[in-house]
């Protein structure tokens, strides 16, 4: 039984799965913190998708994947900027409409040059067949991200709490909210190689809305989403082993199941904790 | 729960600098969609001095707010705040921003120390970790406002007046000798509009300057020295009893101020002929005694409060 359960310790590839997952997984979730605050969270979505047609652009031309992304992710980024002071859609309408075009040319482009990328693997993601140049770019998006982060988390706070606030004390909130944006796209393309297009999501969405309602603390808020993103990453690909499923439904299925265990049990912030806190309310004292 | 609220116990090493100005010339600013929000605005304000800043809605209050913090260019003109450029002043934490209520997100999940700590950011380094200073000037900051035993709440789960406090006593922890208060009294009890205005004097005396947006009239008259009334540019800047009156409200607020009249016949069954006037936009109004267009406002008297 034991040595059943160390086997997928023993292959080279499920290892690069599992430490990749976790990284990958971890610094989503550390930009899911901030994400879920300021109730951009379908940015995420929407980076996500519009990255596709770089990464299938990439892949036919075969220069880096990343850099196909970041193109499409600027191009996103421009388009719903354009789109939004130019007319007098709202914010959701801008980001459903650009989003969903630049998803489609993706998987036109995908379909029409078929390439040795599949458009299943963009779509849903294939850790366990990851090449190792691709480990590489992951690794190295991944570890600057959280570099950046972590010098910077403080800054960021403060410029999504209180923008104003955050101006007049000197900070460059400009810069600030581009650096964010650009390691959101820059993570979402690697986290579409382990979860696809369709999940990341998830990665940028539900750890920090899992911690969220664990602590009332930003700095806590942000170790508990990176464990919980981290940890669902690891164990996640660990487990699509064994089931033979897609990776990114496990690890997104795992998270899914922490969430709504917080969201039931957390204790203040749960469903259970706010019955109590009524019926105490409604005793007569 | 530690008990020790009182209000003068820590102010030591919370209110230092003094000497604080600000200097307002020909100030024009036009965002980049062609509205021209201020045009040649003037205005010079001194060391120990509140100073309200009172016009209707879209009379340029923010945009000039936003002019001192240097989020806007000027088309034309200069701020000098303390005898330096606004960039320069920014830098060196000279200005405090009280923000209004409405633009803060209550459901962050910080508490009452973390956004005190944030008015000691600007003093930190790039990495922002809290030296031992920083920590006692932000419970020094927070026993001044009275709130010391609220430290470990997370701010959503604070009353109105209390949420007032907090940012204030980032204000104070910022240790900036220009505080600017976006709106302070509105959603706040009594009670707490009086300790609000009880610790703006201390400050006062302490040469902090404070400019004040307000839509609360009635308290203007209080304990700000100084108004200045605009509409898209400077009506009238100076002290409250010359420029406080009800012909330059009439001026700055157009139609949209509400009026009621009653004159001396309607009080009172003699020959006086005093009447009085009530002036509101909508939050605590202004009350005029008296006969004359021109004449000012006594400063009324609150409850529980010295007169000065």
């Amino acid at each position: 039984m034991m040595a059943e359960l160390l086997v997928p310790f023993g292959y080279d590839y499920m290892l690069k799965a599992m430490w990749v997952s976790a990284l990958v997984g971890g610094v989503c979730a550390f930009l899911s913190a901030y994400l879920v605050m300021k109730g951009w969270s379908l940015m995420g979505d929407a980076l996500a998708h519009s990255v596709v047609p770089g990464v299938a652009g990439a892949y036919i031309l075969g220069v880096p994947f990343a850099v196909g992304a970041f193109f499409s992710g600027i191009l996103a980024s421009l388009g719903m900027a354009f789109v939004r002071q130019h007319s007098r859609l709202r914010e959701d309408a801008v980001i459903g409409i650009v989003f969903t075009s630049l998803f489609a040319l993706g998987l036109l482009m995908a379909s029409i040059w078929p390439t040795s990328v599949s458009v299943q693997n963009i779509v849903l993601g294939n850790i366990l067949a990851i090449s190792d140049e691709d480990v590489v770019q992951v690794a190295i998006i991944s570890a600057v991200s959280l570099g950046l982060l972590l010098l910077k988390w403080k800054d960021l706070m403060i410029t999504f709490f209180d923008e104003a606030y955050a101006r007049s004390i000197g900070l460059n909130t400009v810069m600030l909210k581009a650096l964010f944006f650009t390691l959101l796209s820059a993570c979402t393309v690697a986290a579409l190689q382990t979860v696809g297009a369709c999940l990341v999501i998830a990665m940028v969405v539900t750890p920090g809305a899992t911690a969220y309602l664990l602590t009332d603390r930003f700095g806590r808020l942000i170790v508990i989403s990176i464990m919980l993103g981290a940890g669902t990453s690891f164990v996640g690909a660990y487990l699509s082993y064994f089931i033979d499923g897609a990776t990114g439904g496990v690890i997104v299925s795992l998270q899914t199941l922490l969430f709504l265990a917080a969201f039931v049990f957390a204790p203040k912030h749960g469903i259970l904790a706010g019955r109590r806190r009524a019926a105490m309310a409604g005793a007569p004292v | 729960m530690n008990m020790i609220a009182g209000p003068a116990s820590a102010s030591a090493g919370v209110i230092g600098q003094a000497g604080a100005s600000i200097s307002v010339r020909g100030l024009t600013v036009t965002y980049n969609t062609g509205l021209r929000a201020v045009h040649d605005a003037s205005f010079e304000l001194d060391p120990g001095t509140i100073c309200a800043l009172v016009g209707v809605n879209g009379s340029g209050k923010s945009t000039i707010f936003k002019a001192i913090m240097g989020f806007v260019t000027p088309a034309a003109g200069e701020i000098r705040l303390s005898g330096r450029p606004v960039a320069e002043a920014v830098r060196r934490n000279v200005v405090a921003y009280v923000p209004q209520s409405e633009d803060i997100d209550w459901n962050f999940p910080v508490l009452v120390d973390d956004v005190v700590m944030m008015g000691r950011y600007g003093h930190m380094n790039f990495l922002r970790i809290p030296s031992r200073a920083d920590v006692y000037k932000v419970h020094a900051a927070l026993e001044r406002v009275g709130m010391s035993e609220y430290r470990k709440r997370q701010i959503g789960e604070l009353s109105g007046g209390q949420k007032k406090r907090v940012f204030l006593a980032r204000a104070l922890a910022q240790e900036g000798s220009i505080i600017l208060l976006d709106e302070p009294f509105t959603g706040v009890d009594v009670k707490t509009e009086t300790a609000i205005i009880s610790l703006l004097r201390e400050l006062r005396s302490a040469g902090h300057l404070m400019l004040i947006s307000t839509h609360n009239l009635g308290s203007v008259p209080d304990f700000c020295d100084q108004v200045v009334l605009l509409n898209r540019t400077v009506l009238a800047a100076g002290p409250t009893a010359e420029v406080f009156t009800q012909a330059n409200l009439e001026r700055a607020f157009g139609g949209v101020l509400r009026q009621f009249n009653l004159g001396g016949a309607a009080l009172h069954d003699d020959e006086d002929p005093r009447g009085l006037t009530v002036l509101t936009d909508d939050e605590r109004p202004l009350v005029i005694y008296g006969d004359r267009k021109g004449q000012s406002a006594p400063p009324a008297k609150r409850p529980g409060e010295p007169t000065s």
